[in-house]
């Protein structure tokens, strides 16, 4: 199976079920341990995520396909997919602190965060690698900022209910939640499984 | 060795790398015109008893100070001290996460926000104290540092730039600290104002030394005549109201300042008020300012200064009040009712006294007090 020639729906759905960003190629993984434990904030991250992923997909497969493999630079992309990211974070607290009030209070101190999370980058990496096309491209970093978010979510749901469980003394905090995230990524395993059965 | 098509193609990455950043810059430098450019927002005040005209796009806290309107803030506008809160009727938007840990239940039904934390985005109303119209920032030079006990000092300020300020007696004025030792960052510290209005160019303050506090340890161990300070002010709203009920003074320690400041202004205007001033102190050598309090008593006609110590040492031969100050207070009124009371000191002292003054009659709106915290 060629990735490149999965259709865009096909692709939207394997990045948030079967290739998810998080669980299957742990990515993102700072501000998924720091920001979920509460699920308030793992919401209002997981969004600004989805909202860039999919705007910096867009923009970078352009930009990719157009001026760096013409001129043979290629080996200029992360630079050149850094910066437009910055510049792209920016861009969007700009429009929706403009736009919409409600978005801003709920994704605001969470966009400067985003510039320097790697899921974000890795999905550049991935859409380039796997040779999508532009709609497959813009599909993939749409299903990979929901994966990333339902991930998010669910963790800070679990850490909800662990509160109130007895966790061993060494294991509390990053520790444990890295066990649920391990044990978490083996059921995100089940659906590739289901993915080969069928 | 370098070739020339190893420079060619140097050159064009170099050139796409470059010309990217260029144009997201000015990608940036658009937007920022045209979607970060709020134009000109208006900003009522008071219900129209001001109409500024500003550029929006910038905090409420910032644009209000450009336009040389002072709101207290400590922290600089990062959301941290609490201070910078106004009433905001229209155009605020919802309350961010950074502000809702400072605005309580009440403040919220009236609309109180950050100011910091506000952009100002379309036209907005607002409601801003009075006496903020008249905060000015003064750089000061100190004149006199004199110690009134052991642990309080006396500093009179010169006023520089601006040369005068126009206080109410009882006001209070902000200390910056600047940074050192204790603080790595400037801090703001309310003193009273000591002396009366008519000292339009001085400003004299009563510091209590505090172990350890940042601002008290500066003046006390640092400070020298000769340097400059810098003061915010005026500000508060404890101040002699116009009245012809007798007046109850009560101080303890530095609460002295205010009711000093009253007094002076009152023997200056020739007041013919019955007034007595209660002060409480441990022993003789936490008394100060004794002959001056003395010297007002024969300025003012119905005037009485009342000290009061609450445990005087066998070597103070103390003839005078004894008792903590609620008792002497107790002891001498029976009822309370064409009186009017000003307390400066200790949050404990003043809810004791009030405890008393309440027993006695006397309306909660006729209480007024600056409490130190």
């Amino acid at each position: 199976m060629s990735w490149s020639t999965l259709g865009p729906v096909a692709v939207l759905f394997g990045a948030v079920f079967t290739n998810n960003i998080l669980l299957t190629n742990f990515l993102g993984m700072c501000s998924f341990l720091a920001i979920s434990k509460e699920v308030k904030s793992a919401v209002g991250l997981g969004a600004a995520v989805v909202f860039v992923m999919t705007m910096v997909n867009a923009i970078e497969w352009p930009v990719y396909y157009y001026v760096l493999v013409p001129l043979n630079l290629t080996y200029l992309g992360f630079i050149v997919y850094i910066i437009i990211i910055a510049a792209a974070v920016q861009l969007v607290e700009m429009i929706v602190e403009r736009v919409s009030e409600p978005l801003y209070q709920a994704l605001g101190i969470f966009l400067p965060l985003i510039t320097v999370n790697c899921a974000v980058f890795g999905a550049v990496l991935f859409m380039i690698i796997r040779k999508y096309t532009f709609l497959a491209s813009v599909a993939y970093g749409l299903g990979g900022g929901v994966g990333w978010m339902l991930a998010i979510v669910a963790m800070a749901g679990i850490r909800a209910k662990m509160a109130k469980a007895k966790v061993p003394r060494g294991l509390e905090g990053p520790g444990i939640a890295l066990i649920i995230t391990g044990i978490m990524a083996l059921a995100f395993m089940g659906f590739s499984g289901m993915m080969r059965a069928s | 060795m370098f070739t020339v098509a190893f420079w060619g193609e140097f050159a064009v990455g170099l050139g796409t790398a470059t010309a990217i950043a260029a144009l997201l810059a000015i990608v940036m430098a658009i937007a920022d015109a045209t979607i970060g450019n709020y134009g000109k927002v208006k900003v009522s005040i008071n219900d129209g008893a001001r109409e500024l005209s500003v550029d929006g796009g910038r905090p409420l806290l910032s644009t209000l100070m450009g336009e040389g309107i002072f709101v207290p803030s400590a922290c600089g506008g990062k959301g941290s001290c609490g201070l910078c809160k106004l009433a905001i009727t229209d155009g605020a938007g919802e309350l961010s996460a950074v502000e809702a840990p400072w605005i309580t239940e009440v403040e919220r039904g009236k609309q109180v926000r950050l100011s910091c934390q506000v952009k100002v985005k379309r036209d907005m109303r607002i409601l801003v104290p009075e006496e903020l119209f008249s905060i000015r920032e003064y750089k000061t030079e100190v004149l006199s540092i004199r110690d009134l006990t052991y642990d309080i000092k006396e500093v009179t300020l010169n006023l520089e730039d601006p040369a005068e300020i126009d206080l109410r007696p009882g006001r209070y004025i902000q200390f910056v600290v600047p940074a050192y030792e204790l603080t790595p960052d400037p801090v703001y510290r309310a003193y009273s104002v000591s002396s009366p209005p008519s000292s339009k160019g001085v400003v004299e303050l009563e510091i209590r030394l505090v172990p350890n506090g940042i601002c008290t340890t500066y003046v006390f161990q640092h400070l020298k005549v000769g340097e400059t300070v810098t003061i915010n002010g005026p500000y508060g709203d404890f101040y002699l109201r116009d009245s012809d009920r007798e007046i109850v003074f009560v101080a303890g320690g530095s609460g002295m300042a205010p009711i000093k400041s009253m007094l002076l202004d009152m023997a200056e205007k020739g007041s013919t008020r019955k007034a007595t001033y209660f002060f409480g102190a441990r022993a003789v050598r936490d008394l100060f300012l004794v002959d001056e309090m003395r010297a007002l008593e024969k300025r003012l006609p119905n005037f009485r200064f009342v000290p009061a110590l609450s445990s005087p040492l066998p070597e103070d031969t103390w003839k005078g009040e004894t008792g903590l100050i609620t008792e002497v207070l107790a002891r001498h009124y029976e009822r309370m009712d064409n009186h009017e009371a000003y307390l400066c000191g200790s949050p404990g002292m003043i809810d004791a006294a009030i405890k008393v003054f309440k027993a006695k009659g006397l309306p909660d709106e006729l209480m007024f007090f600056d409490k130190f915290s």
